[in-house]
């Protein structure tokens, strides 16, 4: 029942982005090629609308193709491209060609847009940062919010690592001037809920493929004479991999459909409400746990040779574990929603997780 | 089968947010007037009042007196009544499980006479399964149903009855006759059991959690007339699977400590300490998650596919939340204020769940099972 969009970006993982050849491949020509087919299906740009020169997706459908990139662990910056693609579109900007990533990618960094036209301030962790071409800035200014572009060679990067070894970088705008930068209806706080969606779509993804892989493994691994499925303790923890899974698929596919949902209201106040936050903050939250939980699972059913450099199964859990940092770790949104939760008192907690 | 789990995101149609509201606004009524929050209370005027309703069996065909709502409306209702901790302890076994049986494979004329007073909150129903010598395996039981004239003579003992003091009619299951060498699962018979007839003796068992509702039943040549055969003779083991997605994936499995949560949140106040904070959003987090499990099951049963993989996970998931829900929260409220009647009431609801925490991954399917269940459905067994 995938979209056409979908398929069409599962045929491109398949040929370009399979994660035995990515793990083989140790400088990285897979990702040239991978980036380039991205590009011409159009998938880059997914989230902008056609009249600003993208593909003018729906929401819900750029989010399968996260979640489809999550099932081949991909490492690129596809989310972020199209995260960066929506945050301009809020503004009303075209987004130019090539990998760009979004600041602030956490919480609690305000960036400021000063008088001068200038960007000051500092983002941290910022996803595929010395990777990409351009950043989407989301940025306060006397005004208000304000979006813009910048040329990532315009700032400085300070390049690092994830966990599993894609690149980051803290983003340092020291006066970095922007080109028109426009007004929009958004604060950091949506932002990087919208951020934390489209990881828990990617993190649901890779637990699906998880799952898969340990129950395929699971029936053909023998020991003590028979496969390990057969016997109970290891079909116990399976049916507990199942459950984070489910848990994670659940709660991220929810968020991403109330994200979709709220993209069509138009008056932000409604846009944007409490229900949306404890949607996409409980997504992050959950799937955040599901990733923890399932990787250890999923380790212990492969054993010895789950751990080695040669297999790929850490391609997917040392992303499901890294992509917790990403947009705010799970306890930032936790205690965010815990305070939420009980500024609006007891009698109205189960109001609200009952309201949709 | 395969792996792919399904978990569509469901959203409930607007007739239900209408249903909600007027639900709402009755149980309001009934808590203020002074109806105990105690879900365990047998309180036949509410039971009533909610029959008056139409709240019970209220997906059934007008003519059993059900009101043909969708299986989403029902939801609401349930949970509603859960979240409130409504007592409706009276009615719940029938509305959930016995009414669907009877609709599905009782004769005409019993439908007619019995369905109508469910319907009305008149009529509790209890569950004869479980044996001394069989749990979770129910295909052990022992307890025989044997052909006499006009019907079957059942001698026997039933045991973990929940309400079977209290109740109306049993649904039973029954030895018809041996399991078959191929099949351990044949044999076995369900049948309607009115619990006023001669031959049955019900003994009380004590709960650690000072409930009395569980019973030990003794059938002594116990008379069971011929209509009251339920279903195919020798054939029970055909007739439990269908129903048990909606069974297992209801609002029920994991709602049912949520009290403690609320009591928390009180006692916390509108500005807890970071600690709390953080493990209260995890928390409402987590229930979020299940809730939109268990909301996407039922849509999908509503629309016709059977997601019985999914079902299952729902209430593994859900009863092992519930269980831990009050651990949870004792550690989060340790550092909050120790006096004041927030922390009184939080202290008794507490203690209530800690008293019952164990039993919530064993009623109705132990984790055990469950994990098995699912474990087939993934293809392992």
């Amino acid at each position: 029942m995938a979209s056409p969009v979908t398929e069409a970006a599962q045929r491109i993982f398949a040929d370009l982005a399979d994660p035995q050849a990515v793990n083989r491949d140790a400088d990285g020509a897979w990702k040239a090629p991978l980036w380039r087919a991205l590009e011409e299906a159009g998938l880059t740009l997914a989230w902008v609308p056609e009249a600003l020169g993208g593909a003018g997706a729906r929401l819900a459908e750029g989010f399968e193709v996260l979640a489809a990139a999550g099932r081949y662990a991909l490492a690129a910056p596809l989310a972020e491209t199209l995260l960066a693609g929506w945050l301009l579109a809020r503004g009303g900007l075209a987004a130019p060609a090539g990998m760009m990533s979004v600041a602030p990618a956490q919480p609690g960094e305000p960036i400021r847009l000063d008088p001068d036209g200038a960007l000051r301030g500092r983002a941290r962790a910022v996803p595929f940062a010395p990777d990409v071409a351009h950043f989407a800035v989301l940025a306060q200014g006397a005004s208000g919010a304000h979006v813009a572009l910048v040329e990532a060679r315009a700032c400085k990067v300070d390049a690092g690592k994830n966990l599993a070894g894609d690149s980051l970088g803290n983003v340092s705008f020291d006066g970095t001037k922007v080109l028109s930068p426009a007004s929009v209806d958004l604060d950091p706080t949506e932002l990087l809920l919208m951020g934390c969606t489209a990881r828990a779509v990617q993190s649901a993804g890779a637990l699906e493929a998880l799952l898969e892989a340990a129950l395929r493994y699971a029936g053909e691994r023998v020991a003590f004479e028979r496969p390990i499925g057969r016997f109970q303790a290891v079909q116990h923890n399976l049916a507990r991999l199942a459950g984070e899974a489910s848990a994670a698929l659940a709660a991220s596919s929810s968020a991403a459909d109330a994200m979709e949902r709220a993209e069509r209201l138009v008056e932000r106040t409604e846009r944007f409400d409490e229900g949306v936050f404890l949607e996409t903050a409980a997504a992050k939250i959950r799937c955040a746990e599901a990733a923890y939980e399932g990787a250890a699972i999923a380790h212990q059913v492969f054993g010895a040779l789950g751990y080695s450099q040669e297999h790929i199964l850490h391609r997917f859990t040392l992303r499901l574990l890294a992509w917790r940092e990403d947009f705010g770790n799970e306890s930032l949104w936790a205690a965010e929603l815990g305070r939420r939760v009980a500024a609006r008192g007891a009698d109205e907690l189960w109001p609200l997780v009952a309201a949709r | 089968m395969s792996s792919a789990l399904h978990f569509d995101p469901i959203r409930l149609p607007p007739e239900c947010v209408r249903l909600r509201q007027e639900v709402r606004e009755f149980l309001r009524g009934e808590l203020d007037s002074g109806r105990g929050r105690r879900r365990e209370a047998f309180d036949r005027e509410f039971s009533r009042k909610v029959g008056a309703k139409g709240w019970i069996g209220m997906t059934w065909p007008e003519k059993y007196g059900g009101r043909a709502r969708s299986h989403l409306e029902r939801y609401v209702v349930t949970e509603e009544f859960l979240a409130a901790n409504a007592p409706v302890r009276l009615h719940f076994v029938a509305d959930r499980q016995s009414g669907p049986v009877l609709l599905r494979y009782a004769p005409e004329h019993i439908k007619a006479a019995i369905l109508p007073r469910i319907c009305r909150g008149e009529l509790c129903f209890c569950i004869g399964m479980s044996e001394p010598g069989s749990g979770s395996d129910l295909f052990a039981a022992k307890t025989r149903a044997i052909p006499t004239r006009g019907g079957f003579v059942v001698n026997g003992t039933k045991i973990w009855t929940s309400n079977a003091h209290q109740a109306d009619y049993m649904l039973g299951l029954f030895r018809t006759s041996p399991p078959a060498a191929d099949n351990r699962r044949h044999g076995l018979s369900q049948f309607l059991v009115d619990m006023k007839a001669p031959g049955i003796r019900i003994n009380p068992i004590r709960q650690m959690s000072g409930e009395q509702d569980f019973n030990e039943v003794v059938f002594t040549d116990a008379f069971i007339p011929q209509d009251h055969l339920l279903g195919e003779i020798d054939g029970a083991w055909k007739q439990a699977t269908s129903e048990l997605a909606y069974e297992r994936s209801g609002p029920e499995r994991f709602l049912e400590t949520l009290d403690v949560l609320i009591a928390l949140v009180r006692l916390l106040g509108p500005q807890p300490e970071l600690r709390a904070a953080e493990g209260l959003g995890r928390l409402v987090a987590q229930l979020h998650a299940l809730r939109r499990m268990s909301v996407s099951v039922s849509g999908m049963l509503a629309a016709g596919a059977e997601p019985v993989v999914e079902g299952s996970i729902v209430k593994d998931l859900g009863t092992l939340w519930e269980q831990r829900l009050p651990a949870r929260v004792r550690e989060l409220a340790a550092f909050a204020s120790t006096d004041g009647a927030a922390r009184a009431e939080f202290d008794a609801r507490l203690e209530f769940a800690t008293l019952i925490a164990p039993k919530l991954t064993i009623q109705g399917g132990t984790t055990e099972v469950l994990r098995g269940i699912v474990a087939r459905g993934l293809g392992l067994r």
